[in-house]
């Protein structure tokens, strides 16, 4: 099907909210953007280890069998304010208030039906801008039509995390989430997501990190293996902001995880992350573009992922750094493992520097497991598979240590062991 | 306690020979040392005897209280209480000391049928055991063997054998990269040790671990095979005179 084809099949099976407000403005423009760029296709540049096709169809997603052991939010036991989306659509019977003492949770829907609402300077404001370099018009299909998703406007430190949880119980749903998040000026954060959105999703979240603004975000994506999932993380960060981002990922058939950080102010931090695990027909791709807009800034980012069953890992990960960005400090690390010969890991690191006092560093590895480690764990009694899985998550250590929090990092550590044990008993 | 009978082992991928038919015994409660020159596979029993993979026995059998080992994995041969503490101890990262020291411990028991140790009981083992070698929390806390110097290593591999109290205790060149005071310790680690019940085979290119370990035979090893048994005066022989000697009479 020609390019133009499957745009036009796309966007005419979704349409734009009736109500007439500020933001249908927005969704307009992002419509236009699709007319003019078409939908993605396998032979960009941008797209070329992850085929976009399935993002594209108009057909109804692939039968995904719910695993149950994903039905308990892996978040559950930490005391944090809830957020339910079942099937991709806000439950507000099971969520708790959306008012706190700090923040402001709101309907993306009735956000955008408040002419004076705080989300009208970032809705869709900071997507746009980050579509000049790459158009990502997977990105505007959402700003377009999603018309689920929250808009979270944080006032002050708040202690407990908020926890979005996604249930998934149709077993072909098709869902688009836009989260809109504003972390005021001093004001600090956790935002956990967790559980398995739909079948097929698209998701969208938008982040403004005003002045010394801090924000830790933690994600667990669901494990069904039938699932297909594309998520956007864009930020501006203002000024000695701090954004941290973890994303774990077991299974899934697609998965194309985008984070595009804007450094725009001076002493601000980035640091993204991810722990995935991969088998059999799964594929997943992260793809970050870091832009140092700003002198004496940093940003990390470290991908681990362990591939088996000829599982497809792929990296794609940009640090720009602008004239004058100088004492940029960037560092990146993308790593591979092996448990097989069927596997493949696919890296593009890639650095663009216009300034000239900078350190920038980046590193991509693929191995097996180091026979040597495995032998001394062995010859202490433990067995094979568990030493084997030992060495894994100690592999996976580096990027889970990416997580602040002691209880949330055990929490992740403690998932993947059990994953890894139920897998050999299954 | 451990019957070598001929034992031949050639290097899998290269079918390059390097055990020529060993034959050793060791009773429960003897230590024996096995002194030989660079390259004599003093190294390569060692590993054949804990199991690591990449080598092939071509003839000859190993057995532990009667017991054949050659067919187990060197999981299975850890749990029937064989142990090596490595030359070169490896450095894990992202593995922390105490949880390998917690995994093996409660694999082993596990297998032994026995129940496992809880998180206190452990926590109180643990901490008796590396106060006698002067292994400090921050050490345990760490991941395995990563940052260690070269001391810390091996009081490390001796707190592991203190921990898993193997019947077979292989040291494989344990003196290697320490200095006199920590030979001093490591060799008192071990020397704790010694029981009726446990046996030693102590792997050593000089005599001086020795002066600390007294063991009960000394072989020398060369070329594959054992070419002269005696007691701990063969030991200050070899370091008096060298290797030389000997191989010309083998020879």
């Amino acid at each position: 099907m020609a390019k133009d084809d499957v745009t036009n099949n796309k966007i005419t099976s979704f349409a734009l909210p009736e109500e007439s407000n500020w933001a249908l403005d927005v969704r307009s423009k992002a419509l236009e953007w699709i007319d003019q760029n078409g939908l993605p296709n396998g032979r960009e540049e941008y797209w070329k280890y992850t085929n976009p096709n399935s993002f594209n169809s108009t057909r109804k997603p692939v039968k995904n069998e719910i695993d149950p052991s994903d039905t308990k939010p892996i978040f559950n036991d930490i005391d944090c304010i809830k957020l339910v989306f079942i099937d991709g659509l806000l439950n507000i019977d099971q969520s708790d208030g959306l008012i706190n003492a700090g923040l402001e949770i709101e309907p993306i829907t009735e956000a955008n039906g408040n002419e004076n609402h705080w989300s009208k300077h970032c809705f869709g404001a900071i997507e746009e801008a980050s579509q000049k370099v790459v158009s990502k018009t997977l990105a505007s299909l959402n700003t377009a039509f999603a018309v689920q998703g929250l808009t979270i406007r944080i006032t002050d430190k708040v202690s407990k995390p908020i926890s979005i949880v996604y249930y998934h119980t149709d077993e072909i749903s098709e869902a688009l989430i836009h989260h809109v998040v504003k972390i005021e000026k001093n004001a600090e954060a956790t935002i956990l997501e967790s559980g398995g959105i739909s079948s097929r999703s698209n998701c969208v979240m938008e982040l403004l990190l005003e002045e010394n603004a801090t924000l830790n975000h933690i994600r667990v994506q669901g494990r069904s293996h039938e699932r297909e999932a594309i998520t956007y993380i864009f930020s501006d960060l203002e000024r000695c902001s701090s954004l941290r981002s973890f994303t774990l990922t077991v299974n899934g058939k697609l998965t194309r995880n985008e984070y595009i950080v804007n450094i725009k102010g001076e002493d601000a931090k980035a640091h993204v992350g991810g722990a995935i695990v991969g088998d059999k027909g799964f594929a997943h791709d992260d793809t970050v573009f870091i832009t140092h807009g700003a002198p004496n800034c940093e940003s990390r980012q470290v991908f681990k992922k362990v591939l088996k069953n000829g599982a497809k890992g792929v990296f794609q990960g940009k640090i720009l750094v602008k004239e004058g960005a100088q004492k940029t400090n960037g560092y990146q690390i993308s790593q591979g493992l092996m448990l097989d010969d069927d596997s493949n890991f696919l890296a593009k690191p890639e650095l663009e520097i216009y300034a000239d006092d900078v350190i920038c560093s980046h590193g991509s590895t693929c191995g097996e497991i180091d026979p040597t480690a495995l032998f001394y764990l062995t010859s202490r009694g433990i067995s094979k598979t568990e030493a084997q899985d030992m060495l894994v998550l100690a592999f996976l250590n580096e990027a889970i240590d990416e997580i602040i929090s002691e209880e949330i990092k055990l929490i992740i550590s403690k998932r993947l062991t059990d994953w890894m044990v139920k897998r050999h008993t299954s | 306690m451990l019957h070598i009978n001929n034992l031949k082992v050639e290097l899998e991928e290269e079918k390059k020979a390097i055990l020529n038919g060993v034959n050793l015994n060791i009773k429960a409660g003897e230590v024996h040392a096995i002194m030989g020159p660079n390259g004599s596979g003093k190294s390569t029993l060692s590993y054949v005897l804990s199991g690591k993979e990449g080598y092939s026995v071509t003839d000859g059998t190993v057995s532990l209280e009667g017991q054949d080992i050659l067919s187990l994995e060197s999981y299975e041969r850890a749990a029937l209480g064989v142990f090596l503490a490595f030359q070169y101890p490896v450095e894990i990262p992202g593995v922390g000391n105490m949880t390998f020291l917690r995994t093996a411990l409660n694999s082993q028991r596990k297998s032994k049928g026995e129940k496992e140790l809880s998180s206190a009981d452990f926590l109180k083992l643990v901490r008796a055991k590396a106060k006698d070698l002067k292994i400090d929390a921050e050490m345990l806390k760490r991941p395995v063997n990563v940052g260690f110097s070269g001391g810390e290593k091996k009081r490390n591999e001796i707190l592991q054998m203190a921990m898993l109290e193997p019947k077979m205790c292989i040291l494989d060149e344990t003196d290697s990269g320490l200095d006199v005071d920590a030979m001093r310790l490591v060799s008192e680690g071990v020397n704790a040790l010694r029981s009726k019940e446990r046996s030693f085979l102590v792997i050593t290119h000089y005599q001086r671990l020795l002066d600390h370990i007294v063991p009960d035979f000394v072989h020398i090893m060369a070329d594959g095979r054992i070419i002269k048994t005696g007691n701990a005066e063969l030991a200050l022989e070899v370091e008096n005179n060298g290797y030389s000697e000997l191989l010309a009479e083998y020879n």
